[in-house]
């Protein structure tokens, strides 16, 4: 089986999030990136994949050279090869097809993305991927196994979750559920020294359309102070919560 | 030209967002001089999107939708754009419909945001405003391509009423085998309990609660505010409770108008996730938990006294309020 995981360069979970002067773009200045943490779930799912039933594991991002150490790390976790799609990831359907040439080209059999970039939460990529390949795809997948050419993924629903057989090739949209939190990886020295050796390719972008453009950005209005009720006067806050925010 | 909009059923009911939706998509046609039409699949009622300034549905009555399937949903869209000549759509941000639409935006090749939470800023370029970076900024989004898909966040807009008449006509889209590649095989669902997504309030609870076993406490506030309950992640990582109740970036996004949060500390990533609620409440210990900066209302004391009575207290205002 030959997997190729779609990686996003986010900022870490904690980052702090401004805009430049100009309201026009995200400023990175400070800010720390990381895999996706949907991706990373995927990532390690496909490191199982590789070591109980031989899968080969590629990884690719569509991002200018500064993703480069998040590819590294993908390789260091234990992805065999990276492909970095030269170009600023303008929207969800300019990535998408950008990641459906790699796939064709390569002929992927399962395709791991997640369900949403923390940093844009997109939530389009691996659906319109699915779409342009025409491809089985499971999105919001907690759980997925394979078995020559069958899968059987579980995916997330609004309260509950849904069973569902299908066959390769296959893409996922995955998220937390995957694998166990326990089972993340941290590179460890060995791996971050055979990463080095590991291929990556830098591959140019095909011509593809946008079909959004952020034109602004803005934070939200600083919140005010929070009202504290007394834990002796639970009444107040039932008043307050029917009288003053109106939501029972 | 029209406005399409995906209003979504279940079991021949209509969602509560379908309502949403379906306002949110007569008031932008209104805006844009344009036609709204509905499209709603094996909703026993289809008329009932009238109430809500619906004046045309493309009603479709086909016994293989009766189960979800997001691939087969997004081709009778795509069929529903090209009879319609619809340029923008709207679709609601339920999982299953976030589901569809990428498929479609992919099919259609147009442009797509999902997480918009209010009527576009201009029509002429068509920019909306969405969250994004996790509910830590907006973004203003312009859509190039043609159709537009938008995707109305939950509780952003409301259901706004609007009574017309709703002329139903039945759609027959073509549904094919190829559509159903991937097979449901069960479900696993509570019935009888509102979720995250649909909910009003949402009554949530971290590892301050010390264990499983007190979690009644959170059961019993959420069934007399008919919320819906959610934890945090350790709670779900340490198997309290299920892996589908964990809210936060990494979780589930929760945009309820209510959000109580009980022995939660308020992590970053864990506001991330539910700061799009409306109204937030937080019951802590300690004084100094990060989650009062972002609340609304606080009361610093201990979740196994302040729980117990603020439900009995509800109870009572309930009696009197019906
Ligand atoms: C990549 C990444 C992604 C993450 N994603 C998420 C996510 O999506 N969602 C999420 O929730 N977390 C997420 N986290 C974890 C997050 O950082 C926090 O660890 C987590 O939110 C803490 O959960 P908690 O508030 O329940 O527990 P704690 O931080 O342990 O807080 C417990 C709170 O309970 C209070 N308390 C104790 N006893 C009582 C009592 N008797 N009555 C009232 N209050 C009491 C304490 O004062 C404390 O504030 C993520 C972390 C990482 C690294
Ligand atoms: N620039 C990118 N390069 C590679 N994969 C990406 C990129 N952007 C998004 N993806 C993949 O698509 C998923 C969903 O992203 P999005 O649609 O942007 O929210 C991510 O979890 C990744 O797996």
């Amino acid at each position: 089986m030959k997997i190729l995981v779609c990686i996003s360069n986010v900022p870490d979970t904690t980052s702090k999030i401004n805009f430049t002067a100009d309201q026009k773009a995200f400023d990175t200045t400070g800010v720390q990136f990381v895999i996706n943490p949907n991706d990373e779930f995927g990532l390690t799912r496909a490191m199982w994949f590789k070591e109980k039933q031989g899968a080969t594991v590629h990884v690719a991002t569509v991002g200018t050279a500064a993703v480069e150490p998040t590819i590294r790390k993908s390789l260091a976790i234990g992805a065999d090869e990276g492909i970095r799609i030269d170009a600023e990831p303008v929207d969800g359907l300019f990535v998408a097809r950008q990641l459906s040439e790699i796939v064709q080209k390569g002929g992927y059999d399962l395709i791991i993305a997640g369900r949403e970039s923390i940093d844009y939460n997109g939530g389009m990529v691996p659906g319109m991927m699915a779409a342009m390949l025409d491809m089985n795809f499971i999105n919001t997948c907690i759980s997925l196994e394979v078995e020559e050419n069958k899968a059987i993924g579980v995916r997330e629903i609004d309260g509950g979750k849904e069973t569902l057989e299908t066959s390769l090739p296959l893409i996922i949209g995955g998220q937390k559920g995957l694998v166990e939190e326990s089972d993340l990886r941290i590179p460890n020295m060995r791996g971050i020294m055979m990463a080095r050796q590991k291929k990556l390719t830098v591959v140019p972008p095909v011509d593809a359309a946008e079909g959004t453009l952020d034109v602004r950005f803005e934070k939200p209005e600083p919140k005010g102070a929070v009202k504290l009720v007394d834990p002796e006067n639970i009444d107040e806050l039932i008043q307050l919560l029917h009288k003053e925010a109106k939501v029972i | 030209m029209p406005v399409l909009v995906y209003t979504e059923s279940d079991k021949g009911g209509f969602k509560k967002n379908a309502f949403e939706v379906a306002s949110y998509a007569s008031e932008l046609a209104k805006s844009m001089g344009t036609e709204v039409i509905a499209l709603s699949v094996n909703a026993e009622n289809p008329d009932q999107l009238g109430a809500f300034g619906i004046s045309r549905v493309l009603n479709v009555t086909e016994d293989r939708l009766d189960a979800f399937n997001a691939k087969a949903i997004a081709s009778v869209m795509r069929q529903a754009v090209a009879e319609t000549n619809a340029t923008v759509v709207v679709t609601s941000s339920s999982t299953d419909t976030k589901y569809a639409a990428a498929i479609l935006a992919g099919m259609l090749k147009g442009g797509y945001v999902n997480n918009v939470v209010s009527l576009p800023e201009s029509t002429e370029p068509l920019v909306v405003k969405r969250t994004a970076f996790s509910n830590k900024g907006f973004a203003f989004t312009e859509l190039k391509g043609e159709p537009a898909i938008i995707g109305v966040s939950n509780n952003a807009f409301g259901a706004r009423e609007h009574a017309v008449t709703a002329n139903v006509e039945s759609f027959s889209p073509n549904v094919s085998d190829s559509d159903f590649g991937v097979k449901s095989t069960a479900v696993d669902k509570a019935s009888d309990k509102v979720t995250i997504a649909d909910a009003e309030i949402v009554v949530s609870g971290g590892r301050g609660l010390k264990g499983p076993e007190n979690w009644n406490l959170i059961e019993d506030l959420a069934d007399v505010l008919g919320a819906a309950t959610a934890c945090s992640k350790p709670v779900s990582d340490l198997g309290w409770r299920p892996h589908s109740e964990h809210v936060g970036q990494t979780g589930k996004p929760v945009a309820s108008n209510l959000y109580i949060a009980i022995g939660i500390s308020g992590a970053i990533q864990h506001l991330a996730g539910v700061n799009a609620s409306k109204t937030k409440v937080v019951i802590n210990t300690d004084p100094e938990a990060p989650f009062f900066k972002a609340a609304d209302y606080g009361v610093v004391g201990d979740a196994f006294e302040v729980v117990p009575e603020l439900i009995e207290k509800l109870k009572e205002f309930k009696a009197q309020n019906g």
